[in-house]
């Protein structure tokens, strides 16, 4: 209807009256908005203002005096600030600090001997002025007399402020600093690699007459189906100081940057696959056609019509491995050896040194790679153009003996480091002791004795992913469907979907440290979902997002827009045309979407590694945590667990669909 | 779940006021004890309070600090029981526990309890630092155990020690403070100088070095006595060597949080942690407790533990740990080249 008002000849300014339904829309649209606004936008803002609090010593908020050697007589109040400009004792660099800073006292007071009967006494002049006397901590305005002995065991502690300070000490400390360097090592390399396996095997299934084409799709599809460190377990077990073929490696370790780009190229393959595999699936025959009635060269009609054909996949799939890997926190963790990397950082300083302020000084750091390649993904995708015309032809490939050959050469290299990857973390799970007693046993299954949560965390990750399954599609969709299907309300609908795109570029690990700022604040209404299942939900929803709303816009665009208007001219409110045409024509879609966050709520790490309580311990964070205690042969066992259970979930998502196609959509065959 | 959590304490106190005498108290105790013995401590505490239900929330040190500590404003824990010394210290300085003086606390060894009176926490059992050699890869290498810390240093050793990194695991801070307070600042950077050349990786977990010696993964890993004690009866082929110079210790602990609104249950948990019945039920992993006299020797834990150690500064290593972490990350940390 709008479309008709706006070719009208220009006239009165028409302004579209709301319906029923176009108030029952908006008001839908507007409670997954706000959905998203608080679970995504509002604690990334506490995030970045938490990486701008900063810790200081405020020397003007103490006062001291200091007696004779009789006690009794004291000197002036003196502020340290004066002593300090007096003295210089402390430099201003040395005024910054941590939350876990300690100024000992002493330092303002040269003549300082402990076996002196000189007194102390000291005070704070604001109400905020903290100090400890050993271990005690003391703020008060009152003065409080210490006897040398005691003095000496007096520190000051920092105080809290808001500047850009804490930035500064990241970029002038070197460790922290080379893990930018390291990161965009690792992932530039994992990239490049990558991609070049992918676009081989991509162009192997589209491009050419090779045999066993369903089995190599489903093998390269497999590594998505398990956590991203489970091939850091394998390749332990394969190259490591024990490892079975640890000769391959000629004296190179396996812990450092060898490994995690390994890893990382077996993890990121399927993703990448896909995109270049969609790519290279449309052609045009005539292109090709006319190259050799040119007499160009399969090597120059390769370079000149097939690249730039798949260049926007190619660039895509090279984005979308470039922020996997960057943003990867599971292999460089379980394989990295000292190795670090961003991602690894916030762990260290959340975790190791409870220092949140820098841990979100690095997630804003590792925020920029993924939003930039976001960024530049989003504009390579409004380029892509169609490539095919109502007169195009699609190609066909022709046998050819030795392309075969070749191609079968490399899907089965491939193939055969996928499988073996996962078929040796299920050989490591069996062995009793690794190398020294290798009978087989199903003692690494016994997860209850291990660090990690047990068998119920494996339990509470099959109902993590059911629930973000379940109520992710039904938010997404219902999302997608009420931007896709309002009338009028062009800024509304823009802002969503920049929502709805953002957490695309959001690292997991960074939306879970910014939902600790966020959601545990007392003064926060939302803060009884801490440590809850509901917040995991609430995250991992956010956090895969994107791709389901993207899946649901894709299904949503093929239904014709006639439909509402004719469904509102016969009187038909819009959710019955919701139910009974829209549901069942998008059902595979909706499969797809839920099927996708079924599979992701297994695997993923990064998303939940801050938030997870000990109650809702999950199999992916047992794998983590397992192995980190060192328990590696029982960590793999759960690997193979999350594997064993995601693609039980695909099969059964394979019938399921198979049955509701033949169902529901016979109307697609004419 | 949180509902029920605020509920509890309301309930609470309306049980008191009507004067209803036995109703059941449950406490939320936050721990980093080891997963596979949290159900007997809680068994052995319920046969004489049975009217407590402890409900356990578990994590490796470095997390369980990190929680409490970002619940700072809004403590969900009632009780820590059994984390270490080293942790509640911090805890301590941010104003977080609860002084109190358990009954029987005159029994306690005076390095297992806080020196203020009345204190903020009690030790439970110590957990030893010691180094796990894994003899069949020793003999294959045709490396000799070592038997002191400054063994370790020996250019034979390169590429073979591994350790955990201070900067995220407790045992790591612990060897790092112990090297400091035994040979000096200044001797004790150097030896960690020449003990780097010889480190294969810095893990982020201080149980790791030990499991991966066990496995024969490395030769030479430092970790914990506990830690070897149980690999060894696992079958591994290690020897766990108590270094000559002495040995770094941390005690597992327990205090109340500030601002429990079940401090009556929380001080009869903090009593029963320390009756002799409560050593003896942490005897069964740990070969030192809080209660001299008591102990009895435990399986594969070597001899002269309690010997060698060392006199440890808790409140010198609390007080300096963040200026000894950031010396150690800015000599250390920066290998980005990483070793077999």
């Amino acid at each position: 209807m709008t479309e008709m008002t706006a070719e009208l000849p220009p006239g009165r300014r028409v302004r579209l009256s709301l319906d029923r339904d176009g108030i029952i829309k908006r008001i839908f649209m507007g409670v997954i908005a706000l959905y998203l606004v608080a679970a995504l936008a509002l604690p990334l803002y506490a995030m970045l203002s938490k990486s701008f609090v900063t810790y200081g010593f405020d020397l003007a908020r103490y006062e001291f005096q200091v007696s004779d050697e009789t006690g009794t007589v004291w000197s002036e109040p003196v502020t340290a600030e004066a002593l300090n400009a007096e003295l210089g004792s402390v430099p201003a660099d040395d005024l910054r600090s941590s939350s876990d800073g300690r100024l000992t006292a002493t330092t303002f007071f040269p003549d300082f001997s402990f076996r002196s009967p000189v007194k102390y006494r000291m005070r704070g002049t604001t109400d905020d002025a903290p100090w400890l006397v050993g271990l005690d901590l003391k703020n008060t305005t009152d003065w409080q007399e210490y006897d040398s002995n005691t003095f000496r065991r007096i520190n000051l502690r920092p105080v809290k402020s808001v500047g850009a300070q804490n930035y500064v000490e990241y970029f002038s400390n070197p460790t922290l600093f080379s893990s930018i360097q390291n990161s965009l090592y690792i992932a530039v390399v994992s990239t490049v690699l990558t991609v070049v396996f992918a676009f081989g095997f991509a162009y192997a299934i589209n491009r050419s007459c090779m045999p066993f084409k369903g089995a190599f799709r489903m093998i390269a599809m497999m590594p998505i189906l398990v956590p991203s460190l489970l091939p850091g377990i394998a390749l332990i077990y394969l190259f490591g100081n024990q490892g079975m073929m640890k000769s391959l490696l000629m004296g190179q370790s396996i812990y450092g940057p060898l490994g995690i780009v390994i890893g990382s190229v077996f993890f990121t393959f399927p993703h990448a696959l896909i995109i270049i595999s969609t790519a290279l699936s449309i052609a045009d025959q005539r292109q090709y056609e006319a190259a050799e009635s040119l007499r160009a060269s399969k090597w120059r009609t390769f370079w000149t019509v097939t690249i730039p054909g798949a260049r926007y996949g190619l660039i895509s799939a090279a984005f979308v491995t470039f922020t996997l890997v960057i943003t990867d926190f599971g292999l460089p963790k379980v394989i990295g050896g000292q190795y670090n990397v961003l991602a690894i950082d916030i762990y260290k300083q959340v975790i190791g040194q409870q220092n949140f302020e820098m841990g979100a000084v690095v997630s804003v750091i590792l925020l920029i790679p993924a939003v930039v390649a976001f960024l530049v993904d989003r504009q390579v995708q409004k380029k892509q153009v169609s490539l095919l015309s109502a007169r195009s032809v699609p190609y066909q490939p022709r046998p050819d003996r030795r392309l075969e050959a070749l191609c079968l050469a490399w899907c089965g290299t491939m193939a055969v480091f996928i499988v073996g990857i996962i078929a040796i973390c299920q050989y490591a799970a069996l062995i009793r002791f690794w190398p020294y007693d290798l009978s087989l046993s199903l003692k690494n299954y016994a997860f209850d004795r291990m660090d990690g949560g047990g068998w119920a965390a494996y339990w509470n990750s099959i109902k993590l992913a059911l629930m973000t399954a379940g109520i992710g599609t039904v938010v997404i969709f219902t999302g997608a469907y009420m931007v896709e299907k309002i009338d009028g309300f062009k800024t509304g609908r823009g802002l969503f979907q920049f929502l709805a795109m953002l957490p695309m570029a959001v690292p997991g690990m960074v939306l879970g440290l910014a939902y600790i700022f966020f959601f545990n604040n007392p003064a926060n209404p939302l803060h009884f979902i801490y440590g809850t299942m509901i917040i995991l939900v609430i995250s991992t929803v956010t956090h895969f997002y994107t791709v389901g709303h993207l899946t649901a816009l894709t299904a949503l665009k093929q239904i014709d827009a006639e439909f509402e208007p004719v469904a509102s001219s016969l009187r038909q409110p819009f959710y019955k045309l919701f139910a009974r045409v829209t549901v069942p024509v998008c059902l595979p879609a909706i499969l797809d979407i839920s099927i996708y966050l079924f599979v992701n709520a297994m695997t993923t790490v990064s998303a939940v590694v801050f938030i997870y309580s000990t109650h809702t311990a999950l199999a992916s964070i047992a794998v983590l945590n397992m192995d980190d205690a060192g328990d590696i042969a029982p960590a793999a066992a759960m690997g193979m667990m999350i594997f064993y259970t995601n693609a039980g979930a695909r099969i059964l998502h394979a019938l399921a669909s198979r049955r509701i196609l033949n169902r529901t959509q016979a109307w697609r065959l004419r | 779940m949180i509902k029920a959590k605020t509920l509890v304490p309301a309930l609470a106190a309306a049980a008191m006021l009507s004067g209803a005498a036995y109703a059941e108290t449950e406490l939320t105790v936050y721990t980093a004890v080891e997963a596979e013995d949290l159900a007997r401590y809680a068994e052995t505490f319920n046969q004489d309070h049975p009217d407590i239900k402890i409900n356990w929330v578990r994590d490796s040190t470095g997390v369980i600090t990190a929680k409490l500590l970002a619940e700072k404003n809004n403590p969900q824990a009632d009780v820590v029981w059994g984390l270490a010394a080293t942790s509640l210290l911090v805890l301590k300085t941010e104003g977080m526990l609860e002084p109190y003086a358990p009954s029987g606390l005159d029994a306690l060894d005076p390095r297992f309890r806080d020196a203020d009176n009345p204190p903020s926490w009690v030790g439970m059992d110590a957990w030893v630092a010691a180094i796990c050699f894994n003899t069949v890869e020793g003999e294959k290498l045709g490396l000799t155990a070592p038997t002191s810390w400054a063994d370790l240093t020996k250019p034979e050793y390169a590429g073979h020690v591994v350790m955990p990194n201070p900067a995220s695991s407790g045992t790591g801070f612990l060897d790092v403070s112990s090297w400091l307070q035994m040979f000096g600042e200044e001797k004790g950077w150097e030896y960690m100088d020449a003990l780097h050349a010889n480190i294969g990786a810095y893990t982020h977990s201080g149980s790791k070095p030990c499991k991966m010696a066990a496995a024969g993964e490395t030769v030479i890993g430092v970790s914990f006595a506990f830690r070897g004690a149980k690999s060894k009866a696992e079958g591994a082929p290690i020897d766990i060597i108590v270094p000559s110079e002495g040995i770094g210790w941390d005690m597992e602990s327990t205090a109340i949080v500030a601002g429990t609104a079940n401090a009556e249950a929380a001080q009869t948990l903090v009593d029963w942690s320390i009756t002799p019945k409560a050593m003896e039920m942490y005897n069964v992993g740990y070969a030192v407790v809080a209660i001299p006299g008591i102990a009895k020797p435990v399986e594969f834990f070597p001899e002269g533990i309690t010997e060698a150690m060392i006199d440890n500064d808790f409140e010198w290593a609390a007080n300096n740990r963040s200026a000894i972490l950031e010396e150690w990350t800015k000599r250390y940390d920066t290998k980005s080249e990483p070793k077999g």
